[in-house]
């Protein structure tokens, strides 16, 4: 009997274990270097060992001693992993403008015997305490100078927390204007896609595959299609300019692309389905005489929708604003294509650091914010949208 | 299913397995990369194609955007699926010093003083010189724009303009416009103030600056009417007044050349052919035809002398068009890339 | 002179070349029960969402206490609808789906709880009141579908074979509990189903539909014992029937001979003429069975099968030419297969009707 039930057991386990394999691969491991990455701050510490313990006593404002550009270079000399010397550049520079290449003439200067033993004779950048507070600084093996700057936070000289200076970076608008993109794309899916899914859950046959297969199509055709139907569509010179111009409502062609107004446009185009086909899926599951059995008691039939079809559609809302949101929030190359200069969103961000800048802790960091920021509003929906959505349950 | 079944069964199926497991992935034929477009059609013409005929072997290609975590991934991830990579000159430089690239074999190439000074490094060697400048529709302004100091006049040229989002050229061409000399940009650029003055000077063209950030943008901006004038690449101007016969123009004046090169990446598996496709590409025949077909600067010296003097005109590296550009200060972008990206996108979303 | 509560007056609904309901006319009294029973597709739930305001008549009128409805709305309508598949919301209480029509007429809320507790009181449900429907049995849902229907207080209630989906025995159960509401409420209740014997258990009258058309409308009574045609005969109950032609009168009966041999007294109907090809119809329970021959209406059969139904024996018969069925006491003595008896019934339990 035991070892019956344990047998089911086991058979349970081995059934999910590709499940917990693939998300423990391809979720929780990447999620784990991910918040590694962002603290994580070792790769100047690991190279320059000597230098650590000649920087201990340095007031931070006097110039460098002559003690520490003598451990400096022979940490130099000793490092023999160019991978991890670049880590570490990249590294320095992100803290200090122009330690690449002060760092490269560095480093060629210190591969001849002769260098030494001052730095400030390879190059007089090095008497700067600026270039040394960038050492000193990252030579804690953990840190929250990354989180800090992906919200546009530092630590000031007496190591409290405190804002960027003005126009220094915008992180905290563009997440802001990130999720504020994301509301309105998803209102707009709502205002479009509800009434989109009635009708396609009230027609039959092959009027409503074609409902289907428009609302779907957007998923299916190639970014660089789109963008171009949305160019050919919405310049000044457009299909919808020359249209409202010939019908005289109006006298000057609208901006209606590389603005705010583009974004949403396009974004909402393409997130469509993904609000119309789980709206259309509940709707199927309501029993079609609810709406007749309303109007017999006495609803007239907009009060019935209010009180019977809406409510019990709104899990659908729910799921399909849900999903729209939240890959709206992920959203970048739309906004670069047909937004304006103020439009970029936190993944262009991410992108430039990880791919451009190769500042994996910065794209991290950025990443982390993100996540923790949708997050907390998911709970707060879910919290807002809890009691409508037991409600809606069948 | 009997016991003895299943346990045949079994040990095929491992069998199997053991087998494609241990079986060694098929070697990947040379991977070039480039960027894309007209420009990697014609490099497909003049060099890969005659390459991979030359040597009887298969070329395959792909194609990027650019961005320098993409090879360092590559690179770290193990054995990279690109072999040779055009890259740009910061990327170059980086890699260089990163190690993520191959160091080359001159003797195979040639001699270096045969080359231009930007084409010669230990990792790479140029692949092209382009330039990146003022371009606009002479049908729509006979008399045009022939300076930065003219993109920034409103009155005379009224309409949109637009510029490459990011700091990089923008700063440049801001602050040539605002009166700079060419030979002191750079000094100005490595003061605070020169950077607050660019800024400044962008804010004055205010609504009507809007932002491209792929090549083929600037094109179908300028065709479509959306803007009076752009930057944009002179090798895209010249392509697209050849292939589509427009009458676009591309301002020498204040143009700023970089040189893309061609790298081997760290623990390529093909690196004896990548190396091979080099000094193949750094032949001046193959160069001579690459002219011809687009309008990018060529790295060998020999080359360039051998390019008819029509189609000279419009290289970038012409004497006569160097005489008025501003080479690309690599050093400066290495060091201040990420902080003026801060900045710029600061100010981006300040607007 | 009959208070008509609902006429309908030629009404037709065809759907595309299908007519659904043909020209019907029917009047429905005023505190009447009535059934429109009959098979699927035969128009009875298509008259009733005509009645409802859910589905328009193609031609005729529909009239509700001499006023012409056809085009007022459903909602403005007034009549409680009681549906096979009960139509609650599942997204509200027990006590807001029956306070739902008092909300829609704007009535006061203390008003309305006291009205959803009556509502609640009558159908036996008011410990219930703060459960969801799914947390409900069918029968439960059921009774809350007819205190919704009821709570307003409509004139008229139409329910949609509302008993469909329950067990039998739950179905005996709301049949009895829906005619003493019916009783003691005085209500017009329309009533749609296929099931002969809820209609029978049910209905002041019952209207036999058969193809969009009424085959015969009258009493339970009537209809079980006095069939009209051959297919209300064998669509109520089960029945005897054979056939034969009227051979004369005697005495105030009826002779028929039989096709298969055979000669039956039977109550006389005076429209038939000697001659006239008839049907004659015995209801089972109406068969005698014996050993002996009777005197009169006795036929000779063989017993096929005998069947223990609990509350009565159901003996399969072969006469000349026709099988035939008995239902007799199951007290009374086995009939073993094979034995060769005689079947017999009185005159005035044999009903004759045209083929």
């Amino acid at each position: 009997m035991t070892a019956r039930l344990w047998n089911r057991k086991t058979r349970a386990a081995l059934l999910i274990l590709p499940l917990a394999l693939f998300i423990g691969i391809f979720f929780v491991w990447p999620l784990g270097i991910m918040v590694k990455q962002s603290v994580l701050d070792d790769a100047v510490l690991h190279l320059l060992p000597r230098t650590t313990e000649a920087i201990a006593g340095w007031d931070r404002t006097a110039p460098p001693t002559e003690a520490m550009q003598a451990a400096l270079i022979a940490d130099l000399r000793a490092a023999d992993d160019e991978k991890a010397v670049g880590d570490m550049v990249r590294r320095l520079n992100s803290a200090q403008s122009g330690y690449r290449t002060l760092m490269t003439k560095t480093l060629s200067a210190v591969a001849k015997p002769e260098t030494g033993p001052l730095l400030t004779d390879v190059d007089k950048r090095w008497a700067q305490p600026a270039f040394w507070i960038a050492i000193a600084d990252a030579l804690e093996p953990m840190t929250d100078r990354y989180l800090l700057a992906a919200v546009d936070l530092e630590r000031n000289k007496a190591g409290e927390i405190a804002g960027l200076p003005d126009g220094a970076s915008a992180n905290r608008t563009i997440f802001i204007r990130t999720f504020w993109i994301a509301a309105v794309v998803t209102f707009f899916c709502v205002l479009i896609g509800y009434p989109y899914a009635l009708l396609t859950a009230a027609s039959t046959g092959i009027t409503r595959t074609i409902l289907l297969t428009a609302v779907l199509l957007p998923l299916w055709t190639s970014l660089l299609v789109r963008t171009a139907a949305w160019f050919i569509l919405l310049q000044e010179q457009g299909l919808i300019n020359g249209f409202l111009l010939s019908m005289g409502a109006i006298s000057s062609p609208l901006p209606l692309i590389f603005n705010r107004t583009g974004v949403v446009i396009a974004m909402t185009h393409v997130l469509l389905p993904l609000m119309v086909l789980p709206i259309y899926s509940v709707l199927l599951t309501i029993p079609t005489n609810l709406m007749p059995a309303a109007t017999s008691l006495g609803a007239h039939p907009l009060r019935a929708f209010l009180h019977v079809l809406l409510p019990l559609s709104l899990r659908g809302v729910i799921s399909g604003a849900l999903l729209v949101f939240m890959t709206a929030v992920g959203y970048y190359i739309t906004p670069a294509l047909v937004g304006g200069a103020g439009d970029q969103m936190i993944s262009s961000v991410i992108a430039f650091y990880s791919t451009q800048t190769a500042n994996w802790s910065m794209a991290s960091a950025l990443g982390i914010v993100l996540l923790v920021i949708t997050l907390i509003l998911y709970v707060v929906y879910v919290q807002l949208s809890g009691r409508t959505s037991v409600n809606g349950r069948m | 299913m009997t016991t003895k079944y299943a346990l045949r069964r079994l040990g095929f199926v491992s069998a199997a397995v053991v087998a494609i497991a241990t079986t060694p992935a098929l070697a990947r034929d040379l991977t070039i990369v480039g960027w894309g477009g007209a420009t990697q059609d014609a490099q497909r013409e003049a060099y890969f194609k005659p390459f991979a005929e030359k040597e009887g072997t298969k070329v395959l290609e792909d194609s990027w955007d650019g961005g320098y975590g993409v090879l360092q991934s590559k690179v770290s991830a193990g054995t990279p699926n690109w072999d040779l990579v055009q890259v740009e000159a910061e990327e170059l430089v980086l890699g260089c010093a990163d190690g993520i690239y191959e160091k080359l074999d001159w003797e195979q190439i040639g001699p270096k003083e045969d080359f231009l000074d930007e084409s010669v490094s230990d990792c790479g060697v140029g692949a092209l010189t382009s330039s990146t400048g003022l371009a606009y529709d002479s049908e729509k302004w006979p008399d045009g724009p022939k300076s930065w100091a003219d993109f920034w006049d409103l009155k005379k040229y009224p309409g949109k303009r637009a510029l490459r989002k990011g700091p990089k050229y923008t700063i440049e061409f801001a602050l040539l416009a605002d009166g700079v000399k060419r030979e002191e940009l750079y000094e100005v650029m490595s003061t605070p103030e020169g950077i607050d003055r660019a800024f400044k000077k962008l804010e004055e063209l205010g609504p009507n600056l809007i932002w491209w950030e792929a090549g083929a943008q600037p094109i179908q901006l300028l065709a479509s009417g959306e803007v009076a004038m752009t930057a944009s690449y002179n090798g895209r101007i010249a392509n697209v007044n050849k292939k589509e016969g427009k009458k676009f123009v591309f301002v020498w004046p204040g143009n700023v050349t970089a040189t893309d090169s061609w790298v081997i990446l760290k623990g390529s598996e093909n690196k004896a052919a990548a190396m091979k496709a080099i000094a193949f590409m750094s032949q001046p025949e193959p160069e001579v035809k690459m002219a011809e077909l687009i309008t990018y600067g060529l790295p060998s010296k020999k080359a360039a002398a051998m390019v008819p003097a029509e189609i000279s005109k419009d290289l970038p590296t012409d004497p006569k068009n160097l005489a008025e550009a501003v080479p690309l200060n690599i050093e400066f972008w290495i060091d201040n890339n990420e902080s003026l990206t801060k900045r710029f996108n600061a100010w981006l979303a300040a607007r | 002179m009959v208070d008509y509560h609902i006429r309908l007056d030629g009404v037709t609904k065809t759907f595309g070349a299908l007519r659904v309901v043909d020209n019907l006319r029917l009047d429905i009294v005023r505190g009447e029960f009535l059934s429109l029973l009959g098979p699927s597709g035969s128009g009875k739930t298509t008259i009733l969402m005509m009645l409802a305001g859910f589905q328009d008549a193609t031609e005729g009128t529909i009239y509700v206490d001499g006023h012409m409805i056809n085009d007022i709305p459903s909602h403005r309508r007034n009549m409680g609808v009681v549906f096979q598949s009960y139509a609650l919301f599942p997204h509200m209480t027990v006590a807001q789906n029956v306070a739902f029509p008092l909300k829609m007429r704007g009535v006061g809320r203390a008003e309305i709880d006291a009205r959803v507790n009556r509502a609640l009181d009558m159908v036996q449900l008011a410990a219930l009141s703060e459960r969801r429907p799914a947390q409900l049995s069918g029968g439960q849902q059921q009774r809350v579908a007819l205190a919704r229907a009821l709570v307003f207080e409509p004139g008229v209630v139409l329910m949609d074979e509302p008993l469909g989906a329950l067990d039998k025995q739950l179905r005996e159960q709301m049949q009895l509990d829906i005619r003493e509401l019916h009783g003691r409420l005085g209500l017009t209740i329309v009533f749609v189903t296929h099931d002969q014997s809820e209609a029978l258990t049910m209905s002041d009258r019952i209207a036999v539909f058969n193809k969009g058309l009424i085959e015969q409308i009258d009493t339970p009574r009537m209809i079980y014992d006095h069939p009209a045609t051959r297919f209300v005969a064998e669509f109520i109950g089960e029945t005897n029937l054979m056939e034969g032609e009227i051979a004369g009168r005697e005495g105030g009966e009826a002779l028929i001979r039989l096709d298969s041999g055979g000669m039956l007294r039977v109550r006389d109907r005076a429209e038939f003429d000697a001659g006239r090809r008839v049907l004659a119809t015995v209801r089972p329970e109406k068969v005698e069975l014996s050993e002996a021959p009777a005197a009169i209406n006795s036929i000779p059969v063989a017993v096929t099968d005998s069947i223990y139904q609990g509350d009565h024996l159901r003996v399969q018969l072969q006469g000349p030419g026709q099988r035939l069925v008995a239902r007799r006491d199951r007290r009374a003595a086995e009939w073993t297969p094979g034995a060769k008896i005689n079947a017999t019934f009185a005159p005035e339990d044999c009903w004759v009707i045209v083929p």
